[in-house]
């Protein structure tokens, strides 16, 4: 309708006009993507280890060098007793600690079996699983080296494990690969819905808003003018930081992108919508960023962008179901990275669908002209 | 050429306990400048935004053009225009881009918003000023781009809160001109006020004390009753604590 | 004097009067810290696993069983071949399967290699990293037990996990989200509230008041402190109370380290008001030049060592990243100022330094 049209250019005007505006609102997001995603992996290069070598024997000097050998490790302290061990653990010099008791090496000669000891600082959670793996893959091919070495009084053969690991949809591993998508989804809601959201809480500030309640625009054209700039602006940021993506990352398009791009823009409505309800009951900008920041924070945390949703309690799954990013990101990765298509995300796009229709109906209907 | 363009009756406003509009009644003719007069906070802007539609009143009720103001609140708004007491236009926004605005929000063709917006622009002399941002402009023609932008769409009644506050002499001259012109082809216009020698301009007013109309009738009317010579003595007799 | 304090009466009451916004300052960061300690889990559990089993005997349903026990993984089911595994985990209802060999019983007997397949969904690499880990674990705990021959050399391992021995997540998180928060109501608000005063023209009306341009900034600012303070109360509280996070430093250590990472976040704050003039610019500046960067770059999240060198050195200016390490410091290992003199040494210097810089800048645009 042509009203819409009148509004919507002055929006734009407006944004454009106001130059530390324009360049922040593209500028950021990309800056930010460029930046940010180096951040974001978890690989763990090589953890410190301290290794304290009661035993002092071949065999334990054996396991020390292989600990160092694999890469996995780097052998900071190497010393004969527990002394300095607890500090260098509190300080961070070591994240872990194996302790080689005396006695190792006749154990193992006599019994075949022998104790080890490894303390992990658990302090960062994660990466401890990974490192004990790291300990026990290391552990276990000296314990096949030591059973078959010639010399040896019995040499026992026995079928070794040959386990070959195979990474689907990302063989290289590279973290860069799922976070940009993420990363993309986090800026653009970011900013999409804070602009929508504060854009009506400045009017109600500075008093503009009142002239626009007096005149007969109906609801349905305020908030569907209030909306279209800024879905507008947030689509071309996500097109730009797709193409980013692609150039600059080499993203993966295994799937449809024109089906990702459907989805952002089904997407962006629910969430630009959310920062217009939003704005609905709060008076200031203060309050509105206020509250949005709080919400979108809560929305990207338990989105499945940064932790995995698998490992929420059951209860915490069904909440996210009302998570309209976590549809989206499971969107984005299952077509990018997997190469799914319409069968897969039918169901989540439906949901944002509805979600979207009903943020909207709940805005229009809240928003009221006259004051109670 | 005497229809009602305001009928208010019994129009109350509460804020919890604190009553801002007590009762009021009142009414406006076509063509009529009417004033809305009182101290700050007498409640003369909560009655006009119950008049617009902005806000419901919590007892009684009005009719704006022929319209009430609670059930048929679009229909009041197609008719009205409206000038708030703080500047409500963008003032990130050109002269210009602000009148085509209003005037798509209206429903004027783009011929009628060329046309209005030349005629308008020429009456308060700010044609030079067609492509300046709102925000660097004067305070004196802020106020007249205002009151042009609620007279675009050539409304029926105009509500005008405080127009001239904070204005030169000379600029609240020429605005009152705008008032008589805009009243002479029949439009309503309730203007508010804490200026009392504006007051003497209107045709009929109503002097408001702590949301109630102490004070209604024609300027000469009003100060017969009170046996005062100007309207700032009735004013006064008014507020003073213990006035009849 | 006074005239400072009726300022900040003022402030004081616009907040209070303000409920919103009151409220949600109080109870937001507690809903979160309640959130995330019992929904946000950085391990991986609940990973759906398939078995591809062409032979199936003893051996290999007794792995089947291994991985069911496991509270870390779900079986969904065994097939015989590979040929519904594309679907299963591009659909995501599969994040990995373990296909056996032909007659892996009978290999298992032997003394070549015995080839099993261990396929996981990478996408992410970071989870599909630690799910394999933990499927690789198993697999072979089963497969040394299974094939035990009497001779055969076995270390047996005991592991202890120092300062979270159940790897909670809400021990990494809380102190993570006492920042962000404190970020967003120090840095963000004041930010916002002091651009404000510019945008509506109320500053100029401070300005002329007696009251110095400094005392102004003071003023508007100290209730964020306050609010501030009361929200780490209630996150270390919430945390202690319902999850038995645990406090094993000093408390008033901590609290003060708390109030100095609440200066630093304020004084951020008065810098990024300097440099903006409308309430959305200053917004989307501290959005891009705080909460992302204390999202991202602090630890909270994506561990420091993991990140690539110039990035890590980025990461040095990021106060947050401090902040975390010195709370994690005193919360979960006990460390005292001791060890963490130097962190806290340089918290110290940020804030001065930004103070520094706000006045500078506060002086220029004032004139």
């Amino acid at each position: 309708m042509r009203i819409i049209l009148f509004l919507m250019r002055k929006e734009f005007l407006q944004v454009f006009r106001d130059k530390a505006s324009v360049f922040q609102i593209f500028f950021i997001p990309i800056v930010q993507l460029l930046v940010l995603t180096q951040a974001a992996t978890f690989d763990i290069k090589s953890t410190a280890l301290a290794v304290v070598d009661e035993d002092q024997t071949t065999v334990s000097g054996g396991l020390t060098q292989r600990l160092e050998g694999g890469g996995r490790f780097r052998v900071v302290r190497a010393q004969p007793t527990m002394a300095g061990i607890e500090r260098a653990l509190l300080d961070r010099e070591v994240t872990a600690v194996l302790r080689i008791p005396h006695g190792f090496e006749d154990d193992l000669v006599r019994e075949r079996h022998a104790p080890l000891q490894l303390q992990l600082s658990a302090e960062e959670g994660a990466a401890a699983g990974i490192v004990l793996a790291a300990a026990q893959a290391v552990l276990g091919d000296y314990a096949r080296e030591l059973g078959s070495l010639p010399g040896n009084t019995r040499i026992v053969r026995g079928p070794a494990l040959a386990i070959d690991t195979r990474g689907w949809f990302n063989p290289s591993r590279n973290y860069k690969h799922y976070m940009v998508p993420a990363l993309l989804v986090s800026l653009t809601t970011i900013i999409g819905m804070l602009l929508t959201a504060q854009n009506i809480a400045r009017e109600k500030e500075l008093g503009t808003l009142d002239q626009l309640n007096v005149t007969p625009i109906t609801k349905g054209q305020f908030i569907t003018a209030k909306l279209l700039p800024f879905w507008i602006l947030s689509l071309m940021i996500f097109a730009i930081g797709m193409i980013i993506g692609k150039l600059l990352f080499g993203i993966p398009t295994r799937g449809s992108v024109p089906l990702v791009f459907f989805a952002a823009a089904v997407y962006l409505v629910v969430a630009l919508g959310i920062g217009l309800w939003i704005s609905t009951f709060t008076s200031t900008q203060q309050q509105t960023m206020f509250v949005s920041f709080f919400i979108m924070l809560i929305y990207l945390l338990m989105s499945g962008l940064f932790t995995p949703i698998d490992s929420m309690p059951p209860w915490a799954q069904w909440v996210a179901q009302f998570n309209p990013v976590k549809h989206f990101v499971f969107i984005m990765r299952s077509v990018l990275v997997k190469g799914a298509g319409w069968e897969t995300v039918a169901r989540p796009l439906a949901g944002l669908a509805v979600g979207g229709v009903a943020i909207l109906a709940l805005a229009i209907r809240k928003y009221s002209k006259q004051a109670q | 050429m005497s229809e009602i363009a305001i009928d208010a009756r019994g129009l109350t406003r509460r804020f919890g306990k604190f009553v801002a509009v007590n009762d009021v009644t009142f009414h406006v003719a076509q063509g009529e400048v009417f004033g809305f007069l009182g101290a700050n906070g007498a409640g003369k802007t909560t009655a006009m935004r119950m008049l617009i539609g902005l806000l419901a009143p919590s007892a009684g009720s009005a009719t704006v053009a022929g319209h009430d103001v609670e059930h048929d609140a679009e229909a009041v708004r197609r008719r009205i225009g409206y000038m708030s007491q703080k500047f409500s236009l963008y003032d990130d926004l050109t002269v210009q881009e602000n009148i085509t605005l209003y005037g798509g929000i209206y429903g004027l063709s783009n011929a009628q918003i060329a046309q209005r917006t030349h005629a308008l622009l020429g009456r308060i002399g700010l044609e030079h000023a067609r492509t300046e941002l709102v925000r660097r402009i004067p305070l004196g023609w802020k106020q007249q781009l205002a009151l042009s932008v609620a007279l675009l769409h050539e409304p029926k009644v105009v509500f005008l809160d405080e127009p001239t506050g904070g204005v030169d002499p000379i600029t609240r001259r020429r605005f009152w001109e705008l008032i008589y012109e805009t009243a002479a082809t029949g439009t309503a216009v309730l203007v508010t006020t804490h200026y009392l020698d504006e007051a003497e301009y209107c045709d009929r007013l109503s002097i408001m004390v702590d949301g109630a109309i102490a004070a209604m009738g024609t300027p000469a009317e009003v100060k017969d009753r009170f046996e005062a010579t100007s309207l700032d003595e009735v004013f006064l007799r008014l507020t003073r604590p213990g006035a009849a | 004097m006074s005239a400072f304090s009726g300022f900040v009466r003022k402030e004081t009451y616009h907040i209070l009067r303000d409920r919103q916004t009151f409220w949600i300052l109080l109870l937001m960061p507690l809903v979160q810290v309640l959130l995330f300690g019992y929904a946000v889990r950085t391990d991986v559990s609940n990973v759906r696993v398939a078995i591809v089993d062409p032979t199936p005997s003893t051996a290999t349903r007794a792995l089947a069983a291994r991985f069911a026990a496991s509270s870390r993984f779900q079986v969904m089911a065994v097939y015989p071949t590979t040929a519904l595994l594309d679907a299963g985990f591009r659909s995501g209802t599969l994040r990995q399967a373990i296909v056996l060999p032909r007659d892996a019983e009978r290999l298992m007997g032997g003394t070549g290699a015995v080839p099993i397949q261990l396929i996981t969904d990478a996408a992410d690499p970071n989870t599909g990293s630690v799910m394999q880990a933990y499927a690789t674990a198993i697999i072979q705990r089963w497969f040394t037990e299974s094939t035990a021959r009497p001779g055969g050399v076995r270390f047996d391992l005991s592991t202890r996990m120092r300062y979270n021995p159940t790897l909670e997540s809400v021990n990494l998180f809380v102190p993570g989200l006492i920042a962000l928060v404190l970020t967003i109501i120090s840095a963000m608000m004041t930010a916002i509230s002091i651009t404000r005063e510019k945008e509506t023209g109320t500053m100029e009306m401070l300005l002329v008041s007696p009251l110095h341009p400094w005392a102004i900034v003071a003023g508007k600012v100290a209730p964020y402190v306050v609010m501030g303070f009361a929200n780490v109360l209630l996150a270390l509280g919430a945390a202690r109370l319902v999850f038995g996070m645990p406090m094993r430093g000093n408390i008033v250590l901590l609290l003060s380290e708390c109030l100095l990472y609440i200066l630093t976040s304020l004084a951020l704050g008065i810098v990024i008001s300097t440099q903006s003039s409308t309430q959305r610019t200053a917004m989307i500046a501290a959005l891009a030049g705080l909460l992302l960067p204390t999202l991202m770059l602090s630890g909270f999240i994506f561990p420091l060592e993991s990140m690539p060198t110039p990035l890590r050195l980025l990461t040095n200016i990021v106060p947050a990243r401090w902040f975390l390490l010195i709370v994690r410091g005193i919360m979960v290992k006990g460390a005292g100022l001791a060890t963490l003199w130097r962190e806290t040494v340089i918290l110290f210097g940020m804030t001065a330094l930004l103070l520094v810089m706000g006045a500078r800048r506060l002086a220029i645009r004032l004139d």
